[in-house]
């Protein structure tokens, strides 16, 4: 499975990502520039973290009128793998690929830390490796990632399985706890920790490798 | 405004509100230039005759800091010192103070230290793999001190985040002395892949200057010039001189310098970040090294604002610049290459062999002086030194604390803003971007594995300004010998320091034999552990209205760690582990935290620190750890034994049952040269039979949060939950 890891002016997570896939889950994976016009060849987009621009504006805004995006779309709506974290859920959500939005924590600072996770979907093609309610260790780095929207959402959200992944503590005053969300084909995830930073022990936490496993694993039952 | 002429900066002395003596003055028009110089001129030559630029003041005392080892490929004098870790690689590191921007404008100026020292790492060629930083402020009781920490540590945290290096760590620290004079020093480290580095030089005739980056503003005009000028009542306002700091853009620059320097080393000749004194001060010393002349047309600079004078042009410290010499056949590929990364890159001028340094501005030749005259001609200063009356007067003094009620103190100082964790502060730092941080901060080093390798770089920064203020000499080799046990403790083995020396006004004689003791302190204890001074800065006149802060000397050193498997952290790991205390304890009281707390004041000397017995105790505690027989380890710093004890027990929430021969005081003792180390019961005879040196069995670990103690005068027992609630919390109650 070949991975397109996008690169945007002032992302700062693209080679953790890169890493992730390449010494993590051992697969193909190739960075992307922001003014390329196609994704042929690839089977998942990955949206890394940062500050894209300079979160200039609002986060993720600027990054959202890239050349690349209009590909990016095209991908999501053909039912592809995007996965976006933390400054990429920023960018998901800008587009209007994920519903609600991102804005400044509860407390106003930015926080990093690793943080106790709960699966709450574990049958999808992001978390089909963890257990349902399986509670997991992932870091956080962010200072704009309270994720917001209304009660209709929230409410389509929770009908439709949508939330990936809660906060078992709600660090930064996210609606319902909520640290991931997918579109409603649930091939598009965005979410604010960073699992590209919890691939192994020596670093803390290797709780993240089963994302990227369970995408993998998708694409073979796809493939079948 | 029409620039004054070159006789009426003479007739008026207006070259004295720059910072220039009558003297040098002198120096300059009659040896020197043999003429008046004019306007731009007199402008380039004050800053570049500050002490910021010139260390002129400070030189003398400099040269007595080692800087050689095996290891050393750069020292003092580049951007960045560089040492030699092997397999090809080496790790290049230096320090800088932000202090007088910090005091002014705390988010920009500690944002903008922070974007500076990043680019003294990726102007060799490095790429930064982490930043730290240290930082000193008044006591946290005002709303005014409160806005300017939370401040500072917004500026680090906005400039470090964004452009997505980790910060590992770092110390606060809390003393009256820096109410209006606070300490902002940060650090870089950066890792090259090579052996071989770009030297910030311009050589060879027609060479190309290019300058890259941001546009060039009014902003930071004279902050070299400010930075060596102290603070009063009535001139601390001098907000121009502080610099605005944009990350995205030095994300770029870092990204684009790394690459090309990696990529196409062909092309360029030298280069070097526009710090302190901007323009000249870069382009000076790039032309000065390489014996060189140059001409700069300042028309073609990038500007942000118009009708800039070539004064202000040359003068302001922007940030997010840099300076390149490129072969003219490659110029072409030079520019092509840093437009793919958006970065204005333009020609300004070219290398010239008639040593003379040239500008021209709207086709006028501004300034025509020799290239040396700026760099090498500076006048250097013996300032006369005295030792403190208070040393002599306070020599006899002994401090002995009473404890009456040894739980009611260990909770007490838990909760002192000099031990309290500072988490409040630094998790609002990004601690773990570029997915490579194996200790994060809280522990006695950050670590950071070098991808690929086994090996991992550790590093820390340390300073005790109130055992310099005691005792400079003996302060300053404490300094340093902290840092090492941080990293020692960490599993590394110290290989060299840099240092951001904070002083009060040099022109003052005890200031002045302050600053020369406590150097002559760093250097005697870095002879005695290899670690050799490989970069720096100096950072005098911190004073205000007069009253300068403690001699504050910040050592910020690197270990190499050649085996990741070795990385030790501080917090007990297993119920029925046993606690060792290495190192021998005495009545050390004069300068500790338990004086300020109880005396509310320093007092007293320090005794001399045996640095044998120092040595001798980290390379039992570096074979240790390489023998896999140590499963904690923690340096004894602030607060002594109590502290150490109570913060190995916090991370995993365990107790510890224990019974010690020290007396009830000494619990608090600050006696160096110590380390609290807990190991696997069946490690206890390996363990004991190799520590050749003072050492006491404690007791052990345990699984309820509880610290049972018996020492030689009392018998207690603290609940843990509360202590740890106590050191946790006191921080972020403080700043409420």
């Amino acid at each position: 499975m070949k991975f397109a890891v996008i690169n945007f002016p002032g992302s700062n997570c693209d080679m953790d990502l890169y890493y992730a896939i390449r010494d993590g889950i051992k697969q193909p994976v190739e960075l992307v520039d922001y003014r390329s016009e196609s994704l042929a060849g690839f089977d998942g987009v990955l949206i890394p973290g940062g500050f894209s621009y300079g979160d200039y504006l609002r986060s993720g805004a600027i990054a959202s009128q890239a050349p690349i995006v209009k590909e990016i779309i095209r991908f999501a709506n053909e039912g592809k793998i995007v996965l976006g974290i933390c400054n990429g859920f920023q960018i998901l959500t800008e587009l209007g690929l994920l519903p609600g939005a991102l804005i400044k924590n509860e407390k106003g600072r930015f926080i990093c830390e690793t943080v106790a996770l709960k699966v709450v979907n574990n049958e999808t093609a992001f978390t089909s490796e963890y257990q349902a309610n399986e509670v997991i260790n992932v870091p956080i780095a962010h200072g704009e990632g309270r994720y917001y929207c209304d009660e209709t959402t929230l409410k389509e959200l929770q009908a439709n399985n949508q939330i990936a992944f809660q906060y078992c503590e709600n660090v930064n005053g996210s609606v319902e706890h909520i640290a991931g969300v997918m579109n409603q084909q649930k091939n598009v995830l965005g979410m604010m920790p960073h699992p590209e930073r919890a691939i192994e022990e020596i670093l803390g936490s290797d709780d993240g490798l089963k994302l990227f496993q369970s995408i993998i694993n998708y694409q073979v039952r796809v493939n079948n | 405004m029409t620039e004054p002429t070159a006789k009426q900066i003479k007739d008026e002395k207006l070259y004295q509100q720059w910072g220039l003596t009558d003297w040098e003055y002198e120096l300059i028009s009659a040896k020197i230039l043999k003429r008046l110089p004019n306007y731009t001129e007199t402008g380039l030559y004050s800053v570049m005759w500050s002490e910021h630029c010139s260390y002129k003041n400070s030189k003398k005392v400099l040269r007595k800091m080692p800087n050689k080892s095996d290891r050393v490929i750069a020292g003092p004098g580049e951007d960045a010192g560089i040492l030699d870790i092997g397999d090809n690689q080496a790790v290049v590191f230096k320090a800088e103070s932000h202090n007088h921007p910090s005091a002014v404008e705390p988010y920009q100026g500690a944002a903008t230290g922070v974007g500076g020292i990043i680019r003294d790492i990726f102007s060799m060629g490095a790429q930064p793999i982490a930043v730290m930083n240290s930082l000193k402020f008044g006591p946290l009781k005002d709303g005014q001190t409160k806005h300017l920490v939370n401040e500072v540590v917004a500026g680090i945290g906005g400039y470090g985040n964004c452009i997505g290096l980790p910060t590992v760590g770092g110390e606060i620290a809390f003393e009256d002395c820096y109410e209006h004079n606070p300490l902002v020093n940060a650090m870089c480290v950066g890792l090259l892949n090579s052996t071989d580095f770009k030297h910030g030089t311009a050589s060879g005739d027609k060479n190309l200057i290019v300058y890259v980056g941001a546009k060039t503003g009014r902003d930071g005009i004279h902050g070299a010039t400010f930075a060596s000028d102290e603070f009063t009542d009535t001139k601390n306002k001098q907000r121009s001189a502080v610099q605005v700091g944009n990350p995205f853009i030095e994300k770029l620059l870092m990204d684009a310098c790394v690459e090309i320097i990696e990529k196409h080393s062909e092309w360029i000749l030298g280069i070097q970040d526009m710090g302190a004194a901007g323009l000249v001060s870069s382009t000076a010393e790039m032309a000065s090294k390489a014996g060189s002349g140059l001409i700069l047309n300042l028309d073609k600079v990038p500007q942000r604002e118009t009708e800039m004078s070539a004064y202000e042009m040359m003068l302001s410290e922007s940030q997010e610049r840099m300076v390149l010499c490129v072969k003219p056949e490659f110029v072409e590929d030079v520019l092509a290459f840093f437009e793919n990364y958006e970065l204005d890159a333009v020609v300004i001028g070219q290398v010239t062999n008639d040593k003379q340094y040239k500008i021209y501005h709207l086709d006028q030749l501004v300034t025509d002086i020799p290239v040396d005259s700026l760099t090498e001609d500076v006048p250097e200063y013996d300032r006369e030194e005295v030792q403190p009356q208070r040393m002599i007067d306070e020599q006899d003094y002994h401090f002995a604390p009473e404890i009456t009620d040894l739980a009611a103190t260990w909770i007490e100082m838990l909760q002192r803003p000099n031990i309290a964790s500072k988490k409040h502060f630094y998790q609002t730092y990004d601690s773990q971007v570029r997915a490579d941080t194996v200790v994060r901060p809280g522990s006695d080093a950050g670590v950071v594995r070098i991808r690929g390798t086994k090996k991992a770089i550790a590093m820390t920064n340390d300073s005790n300004s109130k055992y310099v203020y005691l005792n400079p000499y003996v302060g300053g080799q404490i300094t340093v010998m902290e840092a090492a046990r941080n990293i020692v403790a960490s599993g590394g083995e110290p290989i060299g320091i840099t240092d951001c020396l904070n002083y009060g006004n040099p022109e003052n004689p005890e200031a002045f034999w302050e600053l020369d003791k406590s150097v002559e302190g760093i250097a005697s204890a870095c002879e005695k552990i290899n670690t050799p001074v490989i970069s720096g800065n100096v950072s005098l006149y911190n004073e205000y209205n007069d009253v300068a802060i403690y001699p504050s000397p910040m050592v910020g050193m690197v270990g190499l760690i050649s085996d990741i498997d070795n990385v030790t952290t501080s917090a007990f790991k297993d119920n029925g582990d046993l606690i060792y205390l290495v190192g021998q304890t005495q009545d050390d009281f004069n300068g500790s935290e338990l004086q300020m707390a109880q005396m509310g004041q320093l007092k007293g000397n320090l005794r001399d620190l045996d640095l044998d017995q120092e040595k001798l105790n980290q390379d039992l505690i570096r074979q240790a750890i390489s023998q896999k027989l140590i499963k904690s380890c923690h340096d004894l710093s602030e607060g002594g034994l109590s502290i150490a004890l109570a913060k190995s027990a916090f991370d995993n929430d365990f107790g510890f049952d224990i019974k010690t021969k020290l007396t009830t005081a000494q619990m608090f003792s600050e006696t160096q040269s110590r380390f609290l180390v807990s190991i696997a019961p069946d490690k206890q005879a390996d363990f004991e039979k190799m520590l050749q040196t003072d050492f006491e069995y404690l007791g052990t670990v345990t699984t309820e949060p509880e610290y049972k103690v018996t020492t030689a005068t009392d018998s207690v027992v603290v609940d843990g939950k509360i202590a740890a609630k106590s050191w946790k919390e006191a921080i972020a109650c403080l700043m409420k």
